[in-house]
């Protein structure tokens, strides 16, 4: 059945953000470009401190097939190559730039492809060379995702555009504000995979996204798809089933069925990338929560401080006591503002004290709530429970693996335990075993 | 900036809890309750009363021993178990019934296994059984139902499935049940424990219960269709010796074991299908006792046994995880 898959939860969906238009930010006095932006291997330094760089200028490589490169998002002098706080709350080296103010643009007339004439193969290249990676959060290097092997045919590409994680707008602003990138990157995905057919999927929330797109024209081939409101409706193979019908067999990917799926945000990149050969150096995020007092959707340059955004947005409402990167569902913890954008940071959002409590959990009373929740079919609570009691041996007969993390059974839990956690955690251990 | 919490996603939580599923359960007892205390009168309010400050006091007790903290007390287990098992009992259960009831309950199959959520067996249902097979004339000394009295005298007066068994043993036939008018029990106007005498005021109840979200279908659903189907079955091939399946629907416990034991979370599987299976189980114990067995009810046993089942049956009743093979495909 369209539009439904198994289980999935309702948490209210808090988009107060949703009328405010996209805006820019200031400058930084400085910018803390992690290595680490992406899944995959860390990019490579190609500048050394006291070098000057010019806006959308290279300043790392890809260090490996499954990895990606780095720009500079402004003109300016690298201060230093050193360890930086990670939105994983680790210290990872970044590249530190001061900007000169002056934003001098490297040329990219050589590098662009205005009129769409150099093909599918060389547009990989470029949105590769772009540094164009997955934006809805899991930040996979797109043009991973855009080369699938000769013997996996695609027939349809994927627009996700649902955006499933309470409070972020960002997706949903970018698809009224800037449709013709995303069509355009739609249009340029397609005839890289060689998909006859693409489907933008959008949740009911957004009615007024629904309607842009659907004024624009629609090429034959292209469809608008409304899905109910619920999460992880953009959780890829969820979003998959949802519109085709087509199970992602376990351990596989979309196109062992067919199907690639792109973020909105990441076709607006592709267009960018390829018409104008402009490199991914900012995106469009989310500030939200109770706390700031600037709430809104922001086009902040990769590398600036969080604490920059939070400033020049007119600071908060009182002391933060929970930072979360990304959205409330599966975004992470942080611990203050010192950590920076990265090309995966769809939001920023923070809550106040007493918005923030740290439940204990309680023994499992077997309700089956989640595992009616499962968008996997999965019984986390056994799962939860062969890790609380170090039972790690069980987990594979479980299908541990095929957990996605979404956070549903947590959610859901009325004896407050955290399953999605336990659940990770003992990945992590089977990990450390197979080693 | 050093004092955010630190806590792993998801960030948000529901606001339903244990105490939601709990005291939802006892609100959806309560017309049931309150039928007892109409037709039972004083000793009804007696017994209610008593079982719940018992198995309060034992549940403190337990967790005292056990070095637990008194948190787990508003969880309102105790309290729901305590008036399950009065309204199990007969409404003019003395007290040292109740007292040795609510021991087997919180103290026997609840804390001994380590408290909620880690008992196999339904805590009041235990009770019951045990009181049942200990003290059977007390526990089968059924006061007449009459409306509300301050008045203590009762008459007591035999369930109408006691009367079926009885008669089937002396006669061979039904007797007096085949013509008795079923709208009575319907409203609970029967001989019966406390609480499960009215279908009607259970049954709202359990609407209520599967509106909210707090117990699903399957189980009530699977359990009262069984035992509807098999006695009708039982009925068309032999009317003399078996009684309607709508007499087996409104007299004895099936309305309050099927939607409020049978439902216990603990006891009963977490899977659909597995509730499906542990329905349909109890449905047809229920028949084979209510028919062939020595006992003229066999609701309380039908679940216990099921109860005994429920690892196994969610053992092979997981659902087939996503991106699987179906049956038919692993098959083919």
């Amino acid at each position: 059945m369209k539009g439904k898959f198994t289980g999935g939860v309702h948490p209210n969906d808090s988009k107060d953000t949703r009328e405010s238009p996209i805006q820019n930010l200031p400058l930084p006095d400085e910018l803390k470009i992690s290595l680490l932006q992406h899944i995959g291997a860390p990019a490579t330094p190609a500048v050394s401190p006291g070098d000057r760089v010019l806006k959308y200028q290279a300043i790392a490589e890809p260090s490996g097939y499954v990895s990606s490169s780095l720009h500079a998002p402004v003109s300016g002098t690298v201060k230093a190559v050193e360890p930086s706080p990670h939105p994983s709350g680790r210290l990872i080296p970044a590249i530190i730039i001061e900007p000169d103010g002056r934003d001098e643009e490297l040329d990219l007339s050589s590098s662009a492809d205005p009129d769409l004439k150099k093909g599918p193969e060389a547009w990989k290249k470029m949105v590769g060379d772009a540094g164009v990676v997955g934006m809805g959060g899991a930040a996979f290097p797109t043009h991973v995702k855009l080369n699938p092997p000769g013997d996996k045919p695609i027939d349809l590409l994927v627009a996700n555009g649902v955006e499933c994680e309470p409070f972020l707008t960002a997706d949903h602003r970018l698809m009224l504000e800037e449709p013709e990138s995303l069509m355009g990157g739609l249009h340029l995905a397609m005839e890289m995979v060689g998909a006859k057919r693409a489907v933008i999927g959008i949740e009911a929330n957004k009615p007024d996204a629904v309607e842009k797109i659907r004024s624009m024209d629609l090429p034959a081939g292209f469809e608008v798809e409304v899905l109910p409101v619920m999460y992880p409706q953009g959780a890829e193979k969820q979003l998959i089933y949802a519109l085709t019908g087509r199970e992602v067999p376990t351990g596989g990917l979309p196109m062992d069925v067919g199907v690639v799926v792109q973020n909105v945000g990441t076709l607006a990149a592709i267009f960018e990338a390829v018409t104008k050969g402009r490199p991914l150096v900012e995106r469009v995020m989310t500030l939200g929560g109770t706390m700031p007092k600037g709430p809104g959707n922001y086009r902040v340059a990769i590398g600036t401080l969080l604490s920059h955004i939070v400033e020049n947005t007119g600071g908060l409402e009182g002391p933060a006591a929970k930072i979360i990167n990304g959205g409330p569902m599966m975004g992470q913890a942080l611990a203050g503002f010192d950590s920076t954008m990265t090309k995966g940071t769809s939001g920023l959002l923070v809550f106040g004290p007493g918005e923030s409590r740290v439940l204990k959990p309680r023994p499992c009373v077997r309700c089956g709530t989640c595992v009616r929740s499962c968008p996997v079919s999965l019984m986390p609570h056994t799962l939860g429970s062969l890790v609380e009691w170090d039972q790690f041996d069980l987990l594979e007969e479980f299908h541990v693996g095929d957990c996605i993390e979404c956070g549903c059974c947590t959610y859901i839990c009325p004896a407050d335990r955290n399953l999605v956690q336990w659940i990770r955690q003992g990945k992590a251990e089977l990990i450390t075993r197979s080693k | 900036m050093t004092n955010t919490v630190l806590s792993p996603a998801p960030h948000l939580r529901t606001t339903k809890t244990i105490e939601t599923a709990m005291y939802s359960v006892i609100l959806a007892l309560l017309p049931g309750a309150a039928v007892g205390m109409y037709f039972f009168g004083l000793n009804a309010i007696r017994v209610i009363a008593l079982s719940i400050v018992l198995c309060v006091a034992f549940e403190a007790l337990a967790l005292r021993i056990r070095g637990r903290g008194m948190e787990p007390l508003k969880d309102g287990s105790a309290v729901l178990t305590g008036l399950l098992l009065a309204m199990n009992l007969p409404s003019n259960s003395p007290a040292w019934l109740i007292l040795i009831g609510c021991v087997v309950a919180i103290l026997m199959t609840k804390h001994v296994y380590g408290g909620l959520g880690y008992n196999s067996f339904n805590p009041a249902l235990v009770a019951r059984v045990f009181l049942l097979i200990s003290f059977p004339v007390v526990m089968t000394s059924w006061p007449e139902p009459k409306s509300f009295t301050l008045s203590l005298d009762t008459v007591t007066k035999a369930t109408p499935l006691g009367d079926m068994k009885m008669s089937l043993l002396l006669n061979g036939n039904l007797g007096d049940i085949a013509n008795m008018s079923l709208m009575d029990p319907f409203i609970g106007r029967l001989g019966g424990s406390l609480g499960e005498i009215s279908a009607l005021a259970l049954l709202a109840g359990g609407i209520f219960l599967i509106a909210r979200g707090i117990i699903t279908w399957h189980i009530p659903v699977t359990y009262i269709t069984t035992v509807f189907v098999m006695t009708w079955i039982y009925w068309l091939l032999d009317p003399v010796k078996y009684a309607s399946p709508v007499f087996h629907m409104v007299t004895g416990g099936l309305m309050l074991g099927a939607i409020f034991m049978a439902t216990d979370y603990v006891t009963s599987p977490i899977t659909p299908k597995g509730m499906i299976v542990f329905g349909v189980g109890c449905g047809a114990i229920t028949v084979f006792i209510r028919l062939f067995g020595g006992y003229p009810e066999g609701v309380s046993f039908a679940i216990l046994l099921m109860n005994a089942a429920t690892p196994l049956i969610d053992r092979y009743t997981q659902p087939r995880v996503f991106g699987y093979p179906t049956r038919k495909e692993a098959k083919a």
